[in-house]
């Protein structure tokens, strides 16, 4: 089990490595650092004096070793649009996209795993079969459409939701929260639905999917055959079954969550990571994005170790194969 | 493992198609017909749009500003000229989404056919030549994975625009689009055709073609492909659906296709903007009509797989 966790962590680092020297090659490569800085009309001499100071003259190597020891030390550069420290940037939006994920995931799950079960036990039934079908719909639903209509239905029609913003933002100095205000709570609202609405669909018909292929294995069949009642084999055996694969899907939704809420802070302009990347996007804003997609990595290869690891937990059978955790 | 038939060779796409009873399926399943006709009519309109679309919606010389913000005909302001009413340039709806759908499809089935060609040759020559390049390949794809499609097709356009430079970015904009879907996409077809090529690579038939002298790239192609065709063929129809809501995202952000040549999702955004003064139907009917093709192209998806996996029924 060491050995697993040892080249987990190994794989994880390699990553981190190959992703960092992209953002290097991004940072150094495309559109110059010079010109950003000095701007257009600026002489070859002065050029060439903040290139020897940025140590630009230097091989690319040494220079891809000087960007990652900045990079460990959380110096991302100066953002070409912003003109800031692109870290201090960065952990000024974390709260807002974090609160913003973390709300829509709660919906996902608190909604999708039940439907998901509900769809695979009462197979064949018209409410399942209208489950089912409504998840189709959810998934064909692009998450800035859905966005739209609640904005057109709640804010343009009703005027009952604020369409843009977090509302009332309380400053605990090293976070900030909308949550702790009515303002800010139901600015929450629609961008939460609206990220959580894909995901409850994905989920459904993943827990469906799974609960049926574990309904139909043998020891639920003996369960059955013991004479169990059926809340306690679909509860006990099969529920405990499904979830282990839940697990891992949960993990993953996790990062494709913070992927959309990219589109959802754009839709409703929450001033998190997300809306921070696009606009660095359309800027070409090179030293933000680098710092973005090392920042993203960081956090994919953190859940992907962790989900690794709850498998382990989760399941018994898994310790000592470490080779099947793999798969 | 299935029953060893001649070679122990498993049924090709062909077979399948023809042993799956797909047309007998068909004809008893409602939701795929309806899908089918609506994938047809939007088929129709992309390929003629000229001929389907009762104004060229491209053109200048065919809308008049004085046309502008006329709401669909059954709510008040309508014109029974627009029965769909006009945008903010005094354009047809109905041309507008026609044209905009041509702009969608051809982007998304490019990239679905960008990550299919990509996928299938990484995936059949991992899983025939194995060793370190089947080691390095899956690495990638492995890696790959963890980051959504829809991050992937981001940063690439984000580093051709800062490749390319702002202005000739919109040039090539359309090019940049398909090859973020085609990059972002072929993972799911490489993993299934290099799990079925290890399967394949030690049957006796593929051992008799190397012994026959038949050249590696040949018993590639026309000996393993068939068998992972019937997967590719489903696979693709839900990527394609991913495809198209993907390109419309990225157009709706304003990282897609320029606004001369709209697409679904940049008429969407152009709609947007006049979303809290009244005029909803710029926004939400071509929001509508993206979402009954994505809806139709996932429906038959779904019946494309229940169909030719009977296992799974």
């Amino acid at each position: 089990m060491v050995s697993f966790f040892a080249r987990r962590i190994g794989q994880a680092v390699i990553v981190m490595l190959v992703v960092t020297a992209v953002a290097f090659v991004m940072f150094r490569f495309l559109g110059d650092p010079l010109v950003a800085i000095l701007g257009i009309e600026s002489t070859e001499a002065q050029r060439q004096a903040v290139r020897a100071e940025l140590g630009l003259d230097r091989p690319v190597a040494l220079q891809f070793l000087a960007y990652l020891g900045s990079v460990l030390q959380g110096d991302f550069g100066i953002s070409y649009r912003l003109g800031r420290a692109v870290e201090a940037v960065l952990v000024e939006r974390l709260p807002a996209t974090v609160e913003l994920a973390v709300t829509g995931m709660l919906i996902a799950l608190v909604v999708g795993i039940p439907a998901g079960v509900y769809a695979a036990l009462n197979r064949g039934r018209l409410s399942s079969r209208l489950l089912l079908s409504a998840s189709l719909f959810g998934i064909s639903m692009p998450s800035f459409f859905m966005g739209l209509l609640l904005i057109w239905l709640f804010s343009v029609t009703l005027g009952w939701l604020p369409s843009f913003g977090r509302g009332e933002v309380i400053d605990l100095g090293w976070w900030t929260t909308g949550l702790l205000s009515a303002a800010g709570l139901k600015a929450l609202i629609m961008p939460a639905l609206t990220l959580a609405a894909f995901q409850i669909a994905m989920i459904m018909r993943l827990v469906r999917a799974e609960m049926l292929e574990v309904v139909r294995t043998d020891y639920i069949r003996f369960a059955r055959a013991r004479g169990l009642s059926h809340r306690a084999v679909h509860y006990r055996h099969a529920l405990r079954n499904t979830l282990i694969p839940v697990v891992t899907i949960v993990g993953l939704q996790l990062g494709s969550i913070i992927a959309f809420a990219v589109i959802t802070e754009s839709v409703f302009q929450w001033p998190g990571l997300g809306l921070l990347f696009l606009q660095s996007v359309a800027t070409a804003d090179v030293s933000m994005m680098s710092a973005y997609l090392i920042l993203i990595a960081a956090l994919f290869v953190a859940i992907n170790l962790v989900v690794d690891l709850l498998y382990l937990v989760i399941d018994p059978r898994l310790r000592g194969r470490s080779e099947l955790a793999r798969t | 493992m299935p029953v060893s038939e001649g070679a122990g060779r498993r049924p090709g796409l062909r077979d399948r198609l023809a042993r799956s009873d797909l047309l007998h399926d068909f004809v008893r399943d409602p939701a795929a017909i309806v899908a089918a006709v609506i994938l047809l009519a939007f088929a129709v309109a992309a390929l003629a749009p000229q001929i389907v679309a009762p104004y060229h919606a491209f053109d200048p010389n065919q809308f008049r500003l004085t046309d502008a913000f006329l709401a669909p005909v059954w709510s008040d302001g309508g014109d029974p000229r627009f029965l769909l009413g006009t945008d903010d340039q005094g354009r047809d709806m109905i041309s507008a989404i026609i044209f905009g759908a041509r702009v969608s499809l051809f982007v998304g089935l490019a990239g679905v056919l960008l990550a299919v060609v990509l996928g299938v040759a990484a995936g059949l020559v991992a899983g025939f030549v194995g060793g370190w390049v089947d080691a390095v390949t899956m690495r990638i794809a492995d890696i790959q994975l963890t980051f959504p499609a829809i991050l992937i097709a981001v940063m690439v356009d984000g580093i051709s625009r800062a490749a390319f430079g702002q202005a000739d970015h919109n040039r090539v904009a359309v090019l940049v689009l398909i090859l973020a879907i085609g990059l972002s996409g072929w993972v799911q077809y490489a993993r299934p055709v290099r799990g079925a090529t290890l399967v394949e690579r030690n049957r006796e038939y593929v051992a008799a073609a190397t012994m026959m002298g038949i050249a590696t790239w040949s018993i590639m192609l026309k000996h393993i492909l068939p068998n992972v065709l019937t997967s590719v063929l489903v696979i693709g129809t839900i990527h394609l659906a991913v495809a198209v809501i993907l390109e419309a995202t990225l157009s709706f952000v304003g990282l897609g296709v320029p606004p001369t040549e709209p697409s679904l999702g940049t008429l969407i955004r152009i709609g947007n903007g006049y979303l809290f003064s009244g005029e909803w139907w710029i926004a939400i009917v071509p929001g509508c009509a993206l979402v009954i093709l994505v809806l139709s192209i996932n429906l038959l998806g779904d019946f494309l797989r229940d169909a030719l996996n009977p296992r799974l029924r």
